[in-house]
């Protein structure tokens, strides 16, 4: 346990270096000159002269070598100092946990959606496997998977909001506006796992262990609970750590299509204003996100299966 | 070829015929004189189909089909450079890792992980901020999330093998490096990474149609399947069919390449 704690913790190091060093560069190849873009941030267009530039030149150090300021850059990250968003002006940590809240509402209610449909279908086709049901739901998930989550997304606002006037397009005030970008994630992410779960039961109910609980008397109910549950969980629950990347990204494309006020919103329009800054938060905290539910499945994983803890 | 063909399952067969044709139609159409895929008419915005443009126009006029048809070789090309890349740097270093000194693998090893930190997507936007609208931007992004799989799965299946019995003879017998790459571990590696390459193509393909599709990948009027789509939604009420287009075939693609890689879910 220790073990994949110091792992991830390694990771999330790793992770916002990565993610302050791109941004360092990035900055840094902005075009125009440093000093004066920001003093015209700080005093408004008209109010900017060379000696304000080579004031502001001064204060931040733009005249310092450039490892210097590399590792000033390091150490304000270090610190979680992100500073200010170029294009609204507010600090960026205030901005990242209003968003975050918005993510997590989100990234849950799909994960919670997402079992709720895949865990009965993947039961339900893994024990009749290979059977018409079967052969069904691979066509579907295999057309699901071949979207992108966005056209899924559409497919969804066409549906449900247009033709049925069901649930609203976009927004983010009622509890009704979680729904359908919730539901939109969730199938994408229940397209692949119903098939996991499926293949892990298949290969759980035709295991000598299982037909020996038969044989044994126990009846199908009880085999299933003390034989089944737990030895199909392992691979699913391991398998959701590669899920997650779908999870992220999913979100990222997803909120940006319903206008979900979250992290991957400000991520994609942080790309397009050039919000550095916002662009360096965003990206973190999606990295943060993905190390720290990459941990959780980790050690759900360990609680799980009792072999990872004698050895 | 023919054996090449007798190998693959029924779904694989479907999966490269759906992209063989995909490719000879989007490759043939401007030949048949479909070849102004930006020029507007702007008088003629969603005109309906008629024999100047087979599939009707978008909303500035353009020419669907022709449109359609660079959209999908601008996407085959770069899943291809993509892919390419991806697949000659991660099993070059993959194998490296796996033959080298313990400090060169861990060296190695270290620098996949920390690609790995980042989600895909996270990586390629972050890297496509530093020029927005660039191809080679997204190219390089794209290739950066992708080399990793081939590292990993490479250095997973060579490692065992390195001191294995038949390379430890073949090199008492004098082989080089390249001979036994050749003869012992590229037939170990050959089928895993085949697959990776067709997932990974779909992966670039969807990639490459997210960002666009967020505004942060290429720029108008490039014609590109993510971008087209966004554009056109707006629209969908009075053009849904023009609406569909774009979507299908983008699903086709991505379709086509997952049923390459097989059913290995």
């Amino acid at each position: 346990m220790k073990q994949i704690l110091i792992k991830r913790l390694l990771q999330l190091i790793m992770m916002m270096w990565s993610v302050g060093t791109i941004t360092f560069i990035l900055s840094r190849l902005l075009p125009g000159d440093m000093a004066y873009r920001i003093a015209a941030g700080r005093y408004g267009d008209d109010a900017v002269s060379a000696a304000a530039a080579s004031a502001v030149r001064q204060e931040l150090g733009l005249n310092d070598p450039l490892w210097q300021q590399y590792s000033h850059w390091l150490w304000q990250l270090m610190q979680l100092d992100l500073g200010d968003s170029l294009v609204s002006g507010n600090s960026i940590i205030a901005e990242l946990q209003h968003q975050l809240g918005y993510t997590l509402i989100l990234a849950v209610a799909a994960i919670f959606l997402s079992a709720l449909i895949a865990v009965p279908w993947g039961l339900a086709c893994g024990f009749r496997a290979n059977r018409t049901l079967d052969r069904v739901s691979l066509v579907v998930s295999t057309l699901l998977r071949s979207q992108p989550v966005f056209c899924l997304g559409l497919l969804m606002i066409l549906l449900f909001a247009l033709t049925l006037n069901w649930f609203p397009v976009a927004g983010y005030q009622q509890p009704a506006h979680l729904f359908l970008p919730a539901l939109t994630l969730a199938l994408s992410l229940a397209a692949l796992s119903s098939r996991v779960i499926r293949n892990s039961t298949a290969k759980v109910i035709n295991s000598d262990f299982y037909l020996f609980a038969k044989v044994k008397g126990l009846s199908e109910w009880h085999s299933f609970k003390r034989h089944g549950i737990r030895n199909i969980a392992l691979p699913v629950v391991a398998f959701m750590a590669m899920q997650l990347v779908g999870l992220i990204e999913g979100v990222i494309m997803v909120e940006s299509l319903f206008a979900w006020p979250g992290i991957g919103h400000g991520l994609s329009h942080a790309v397009f204003s050039r919000d550095i800054p916002m662009l360096q938060g965003t990206a973190l905290t999606c990295g943060a996100l993905f190390v720290i539910i990459n941990t959780l499945v980790d050690s759900l994983c360990y609680l799980l299966d009792p072999r990872s803890r004698r050895a | 070829m023919s054996r090449l063909f007798h190998a693959l399952t029924l779904g694989q067969r479907c999966g490269a015929l759906l992209l063989l044709s995909l490719l000879a139609a989007a490759w043939l159409v401007p030949l048949f004189g479909y070849n102004q895929p930006n020029v507007q008419h702007l008088s003629a915005a969603f005109a309906p189909i008629s024999a100047a443009q087979p599939l009707g126009a978008d909303q500035f006029g353009r020419d669907m089909l022709a449109r359609l048809a660079a959209a999908v070789r601008l996407s085959f090309g770069l899943s291809l450079l993509c892919v390419g890349s991806a697949a000659v740097f991660g099993i070059l270093l993959g194998v490296v890792a796996a033959w080298s000194q313990p400090w060169c693998d861990k060296l190695l090893n270290f620098i996949a992980n920390t690609v790995m930190a980042l989600p895909g997507l996270v990586l390629v936007l972050l890297i496509s901020g530093i020029a927005p609208g660039s191809f080679i931007m997204l190219y390089l992004g794209i290739a950066l999330t992708l080399w990793v799989e081939y590292f990993r799965v490479v250095r997973a299946t060579v490692q065992p093998l390195v001191h294995s019995p038949e390379i430890e003879c073949s090199r008492l017998l004098g082989f080089g490096r390249w001979y036994l790459f050749k003869r012992h571990i590229w037939p170990a590696i050959a089928s895993n990474v085949l697959t990776l390459a067709a997932f990974g193509a779909a992966t670039s393909i969807l990639m490459m149609a997210s960002t666009g599709f967020v505004y942060a990948g290429l720029k108008p009027p490039t014609a590109e399947l993510g971008l087209m789509i966004v554009e056109l939604f707006p629209y969908f009420a009075e053009a849904t069919w023009v609406l569909i287009q774009p979507l299908c075939v983008l699903v086709l693609m991505v379709l086509g390449f997952n049923l390459l890689a097989g059913q290995k879910a």
